[in-house]
């Protein structure tokens, strides 16, 4: 893969690099509320104690089928959501206890690039008063300074300077997406939270906005989450991977590990759902498929949250949660049998 | 929508001449409601309603108060073309005045109970905590049986106001304060709701990523986009302002009969109905003109501010 020869640098990086964000015990439950006077009868676990570790430079991709809680993890580490438990650091300040303008100030050094470009942006504003808008709301270059420094991220993104005074509506999908990346990058922020950037656009379009993203990951030193379930892109783009399943890491990993040898069950199965671009590997290949679908988040299961659709559940999965537990060297697995899960890699992928 | 699309990607892709006609929002409103038959009359028929209201006395410069009762209940001639009242005022000249103040109640009227329904609106649609305050009061007002209790508020303040301001400002004032503050409430529900929608909207999210204040979050993001549902209360609104203006004039609690609405006039001219049945008939034909004229121009409004049917 195009991705194998800068794995090993990007790797070095992420071995010493600094922790720029840091995620310990994360949970974000939204009430059920029932009955006239509204009481709570239960909770939504969105995110249920998820706990993992950014390095600065890195992309950590987040992985895991629809509703497995991936985007409220990134809203929530950005503060966008209350934190129902748990802790973000960030830079060592604590998140999840600042509030208000404490917060607000903090705000520039971490932004997030949305999922859907036609919703993202505001139809009755201009394209350079989108982009301008964080340089307003925090007092960041004004008048001519301001219209050169939108023209400048314009250009950063490969649209031109008269754009500027057009509508959101004049553009194609994949140029609103430059528009709201342009946007994350007035600031000139740390730290950006992609969530699923690219799963809105054509196939063709992709390519060039994750090339995009890359190369500015390369020239202004960003550090990104990238929240997807496109498994192919993010082995391309990520660094670090981490599979989660109904609210819990299952699995966290460098790439070219997870991709290679992923000890977990859940992420064979997925692992083996993508397609591989040769007839004859494809044909001899074993698939495994998942019965049934993802639990309810309101209600899951006791235990491992995957015992329901497990191909190697036993008694245990459902009678105790499986620790998050190193297995090698920076490759962590939430399952009680990893070892046995690895061994039957090599028929899978 | 896909047709729009379709085009600005022509034009993004074509060379600087492309560039200078770019299409402006508003540009694409106003192009959609061009092509609204009815809304395209009904603006007409406003602009001739009010220009002959402001500037028709310039051109039939006939005293609307002059009494000569030698000339009362005349029929429609040459000399008076819509007759003459029982006490020989010429009627077209106190049609043209009366809608004036007609028209000035009206949208005045509409701008107070837009501003305040938007206001209420916006609070209970975006601030949680507010709304059910906000909604159950917007429901007491709605219970309020309206016509009764304006009759009510006008027999206790008319006098106490016209000794403040005069009796034409202080009775202006009055009903105009009357119909904003009982008709607010339909905007308000439908701003609520519009907000409750936009604020769950990406670019709010984004906003809020960014640290934009809520203030800045309301009035850049929240209310730009909920504008075209108030622009069409606030047509719609207008009508129903000068509908009960014309009522409580009617029931001879509005404007003094020295002083004539349409309503005013619809209600002096009701006792001579079977001599001169004109003059009840060119006021009331004012009132149902501007206000079927202003609700086909919200119509349009309405279809030309919704992008999925501006395609068509």
């Amino acid at each position: 893969m195009s991705a194998s020869p800068t794995s090993d640098e990007t790797t070095a990086v992420a071995e010493n690099g600094e922790v720029l964000v840091s995620v310990r015990n994360l949970k974000k439950h939204f009430p059920i509320m029932k009955g006239v006077f509204k009481r709570q009868v239960g909770a939504v676990r969105a995110v249920d104690g998820v706990s993992f570790d950014i390095y600065r430079g890195e992309t950590l991709g987040l992985v895991g089928e629809s509703g497995s809680g991936k985007s409220t993890a990134g809203r929530v580490i950005l503060q966008l959501d209350p934190v129902t438990e748990g802790h973000v650091t960030f830079r060592d300040v604590d998140l999840t206890e600042t509030k208000g303008e404490k917060l607000r100030a903090l705000r520039p050094q971490m932004q997030m690039i949305f999922q859907d470009p036609h919703a993202s942006l505001n139809p009755r504003m201009t394209v350079g008063s989108i982009i301008g808008e964080p340089l307003q709301e925090h007092n960041q270059a004004k008048g001519k300074e301001r219209k050169q420094r939108i023209e400048e991220l314009l250009s950063l993104v490969g649209l031109e300077p008269k754009h500027a005074n057009r509508y959101p509506h004049e553009f194609s999908g994949g140029q609103r997406q430059r528009i709201g990346i342009a946007r994350a990058l007035a600031l000139n922020p740390d730290f950006i939270v992609c969530d699923e950037p690219i799963a809105a656009l054509d196939v063709s379009i992709q390519a060039q906005v994750v090339n995009l993203m890359e190369n500015l990951q390369d020239v202004l030193g960003l550090t990104y989450l990238f929240i997807s379930h496109d498994l192919s892109m993010v082995r391309h783009i990520a660094d670090r991977v981490a599979v989660m399943y109904l609210g819990k890491i299952m699995e966290l990993a460098e790439v070219e590990a997870l991709y290679n040898r992923p000890s977990h069950p859940y992420t064979q199965a997925l692992l083996s759902a993508v397609p591989v671009p040769d007839p004859e590997v494809e044909a001899t290949r074993t698939r495994v498929i998942l019965e049934g679908d993802i639990p309810s988040p309101a209600n899951p299961p006791p235990g491992c949250p995957f015992n329901t659709r497990c191909p190697m559940a036993q008694e245990r999965c459902v009678a105790e949660v499986p620790a998050f537990r190193e297995l090698d060297s920076g490759h962590w697995v939430a399952c009680h049998f990893a070892e046995e899960a690895r061994e039957k890699v090599k028929g899978i992928v | 929508m896909a047709t729009t699309r379709e085009r600005t990607e022509e034009t993004t892709g074509l060379d600087q001449r492309a560039e200078e006609k770019h299409r402006s929002l508003w540009g694409d409103v106003w192009r959609q409601f061009r092509r609204h038959k009815g809304a395209m009359v009904g603006l007409v028929l406003l602009a001739v309603i009010v220009f002959g209201s402001y500037f028709g006395p310039w051109f039939w410069p006939k005293d609307p108060f002059a009494i000569d009762t030698s000339l009362a209940n005349l029929p429609p001639s040459v000399e008076s073309p819509f007759g003459t009242d029982n006490l020989g005022r010429d009627v077209l000249a106190r049609v043209m005045v009366g809608g004036r103040i007609s028209l000035s109640v009206g949208i005045t009227a509409m701008l107070l109970s837009v501003f305040i329904g938007t206001a209420i609106g916006i609070l209970a649609g975006y601030f949680k905590w507010l709304d059910g305050w906000l909604m159950r009061f917007t429901d007491l007002f709605l219970a309020l049986p309206i016509l009764p209790l304006l009759l009510v508020i006008i027999m206790l303040f008319r006098d106490t106001l016209r000794a403040q301001f005069g009796p034409e400002l202080g009775i202006f004032l009055l009903v105009v304060f009357v119909i904003g503050i009982t008709s607010w409430m339909q905007t308000a529900r439908i701003v609520r709701g519009e907000v409750l929608s936009v604020k769950e909207e990406e670019f709010v999210l984004a906003a809020n990523s960014i640290g934009t204040r809520k203030r800045n979050v309301i009035f850049r993001h929240v209310l730009p986009n909920v504008l075209s549902p108030v622009m069409v209360a606030a047509a719609l609104g207008v009508a129903v302002a000068i509908i009960t203006e014309s009522a409580l004039s009617f029931l001879g609690l509005g404007f003094p009969s020295d002083f004539p609405t349409w309503g005013r006039l619809v209600t002096d001219a009701k006792d001579t109905i079977n001599i001169t049945p004109a003059r009840v008939i060119w006021p009331g034909m004012m009132i149902s003109l501007t206000v079927i004229s202003v609700n086909f121009i919200g119509d349009g409004l309405r279809d030309a501010l919704d992008p999925r049917l501006r395609s068509r």
